[in-house]
């Protein structure tokens, strides 16, 4: 039977947020929100962060308590894995067996933990932070832990670190990069973070490869390096990056390439389809058009609302301004805009003051813009981008320029 | 348990008993209270939790802080003298009966 309803695949911010959203607008027809974790929706940042700290609970964790999605008539399937969409009978199945027809299929499956091709990633004491469950067992571990290993100096391997450092764990980080999240902020960024992890204890192996993680008794004993180092470990950290869930969109025939490929609206070549979040592959007007996959909960619930707006009538092209953040330790780092193929850096403020932000330009054009304890700069980095406004480096660089002003401003 | 009263814009009046040391924002996120939308789960980074309390009311609120002062600067729905970002508004004794209005938008 053919329906108006929405099927959702992937309950994280996402998910969960083109749930409600619909909702938000008036939407009346049927909502399946298909989760494969156990449980309510969550939020994925504090894992990292206050949550694995033991800051706060589980209950401050979730998006929503169990009665919003029976209050908005939200059909949660929790656990449940979609294992084929039937593109010609618009449906698709559960791994029980189950069929759910959809009107417009939206798939949020987001991204795994990769998993490098190391011998001894099977061991106990080898941890990943992602979901739910793994930074519970992160948690457990972390309180028997003393000696750690973390592999690959991402976000999450920093957030980690300067957790595991507070509770005075020995912490040592290996990355195969000369640099600090190098993936995603800029040399001077990098180099004023690993200071600051360095200064709190946390000691780092750049351009080292880790060969193989070894143990005894199926217990981690320590990671060994390329050339020969051994570092002992009774508990490793392996965050090297996620892998998009492209799966079940490639099987059902739709393009993935780093991420299912969609155009400006998030649609897949099937008109039926859309995709959102980590899981998305799109062309991002703040990239000029490139296709670009981000993991972020803005772009997340960004994505959600475009597709939301869409299925109720209101179709527009998806502009949002990337932005992102990271907290580690007392340090706050907060990114607007892509600053991927910036060819040149100019300071605001003094890193030795512990509060500035870097413009990262390409040739004469500003790019993003991040700010390490300035949120007032990132708060005008967002409405100058999201304006497409620029400022010049001169500009950048000379304190008594009101940037403030300069976000403020008309369009010329 | 201290009572804040949170009125959306289409007037529609939701009081909550919010145990103190719980935010006005987890308060309201918890009991399904729309209009905050809180995309950063409460870490002062994203400005989606903007409320503005009764003006009369200010004093029984701590004073801005700094990362929410500038936070502030990127509200949806235009900054006011009395407005706060809820994740930020620990609640106290001294909230009993405090009054917050919802903004138009969030994002």
């Amino acid at each position: 039977m053919p329906n108006d309803g929405v099927v959702i695949v992937g309950a994280g911010h996402a998910g969960f947020q083109l749930a409600a959203s619909l909702r938000q607008h008036g939407f009346a027809e049927p909502i399946a929100l298909i989760g494969d974790e156990p449980g309510l929706p969550y939020q994925r940042p504090p894992l990292s962060k206050d949550y694995l700290d033991g800051k706060i609970g589980l209950d401050l964790l979730l998006m929503r308590p169990e009665a919003f999605y029976r209050d908005h008539h939200i059909d949660l399937l929790p656990g449940s894995r979609v294992s084929e969409i039937d593109r010609a009978a618009r449906a698709v199945r559960l791994a029980t067996g189950e069929r759910l027809p959809y009107g417009h299929l939206v798939l949020a499956t987001g991204a795994r933990n990769r998993v490098p091709p190391l011998p001894g990633v099977e061991l106990d004491g080898v941890c990943y932070l992602r979901t739910l469950a793994d930074t519970d067992e992160l948690r457990d571990r972390l309180a028997q832990a003393d000696r750690i290993v973390v592999i690959g100096a991402g976000f999450i391997g920093l957030e980690f670190a300067a957790v595991a450092r507070g509770r005075g764990k020995d912490v040592r980080i290996v990355e195969l990069t000369d640099r600090a999240m190098g993936r995603v902020v800029s040399v001077p960024t990098s180099h004023f973070f690993a200071d600051a992890h360095r200064a709190a204890g946390v000691g780092f192996a750049f351009g080292a490869q880790a060969a193989r993680i070894a143990g005894a008794n199926g217990r981690v004993e320590h990671v060994e390096l390329a050339g020969g180092e051994r570092l002992g470990a009774d508990l490793v950290l392996i965050s090297v990056g996620v892998v998009p869930n492209g799966e079940l969109a490639a099987a059902a025939g739709l393009a993935v390439a780093n991420g299912i490929v969609v155009d400006d609206q998030l649609l897949t070549a099937d008109i039926n389809i859309s995709a959102i979040g980590d899981c998305a592959a799109f062309p991002c007007h703040h990239a000029a058009g490139q296709p670009t996959r981000l993991e972020a909960v803005q772009n997340a619930a960004d994505h959600a609302r475009c597709v939301a707006e869409r299925i109720v009538g209101k179709p527009r092209p998806y502009a949002a301004l990337p932005w992102f953040w990271s907290e580690q330790g007392k340090l706050r780092l907060q990114i607007a805009g892509l600053t991927t193929g910036h060819d040149r850096t100019v300071l605001r403020g003094d890193p030795a003051s512990g509060e500035f932000s870097v413009f990262c330009y390409r040739g004469d054009v500003l790019l993003g813009i991040e700010s390490i304890n300035r949120p007032a700069d990132h708060m005008q980095a967002r409405r100058l981008l999201a304006a497409g406004r620029q400022v010049t480096a001169e500009q950048a660089a000379d304190a008594d320029f009101d940037l403030r002003a300069a976000a403020a401003a008309r369009p010329v | 348990m201290p009572r804040v009263t949170y009125i959306a814009q289409d007037g529609t009046e939701t009081t909550l008993d919010i145990a103190a040391g719980t935010t006005i924002m987890q308060a309201a996120v918890f009991n399904g209270v729309d209009g905050i939308v809180a995309e950063c789960g409460g870490s002062c980074m994203c400005a989606t939790c903007h409320v503005y309390v009764r003006e009369e009311q200010l004093a029984m609120v701590p004073p801005i802080g700094e990362d929410e002062e500038a936070m502030l600067e990127g509200t949806a729905s235009p900054r006011q003298p009395n407005s706060r970002l809820s994740c930020q508004l620990i609640v106290s004794p001294e909230m009993e009966g405090l009054v917050v209005y919802l903004p138009e938008t969030q994002t």
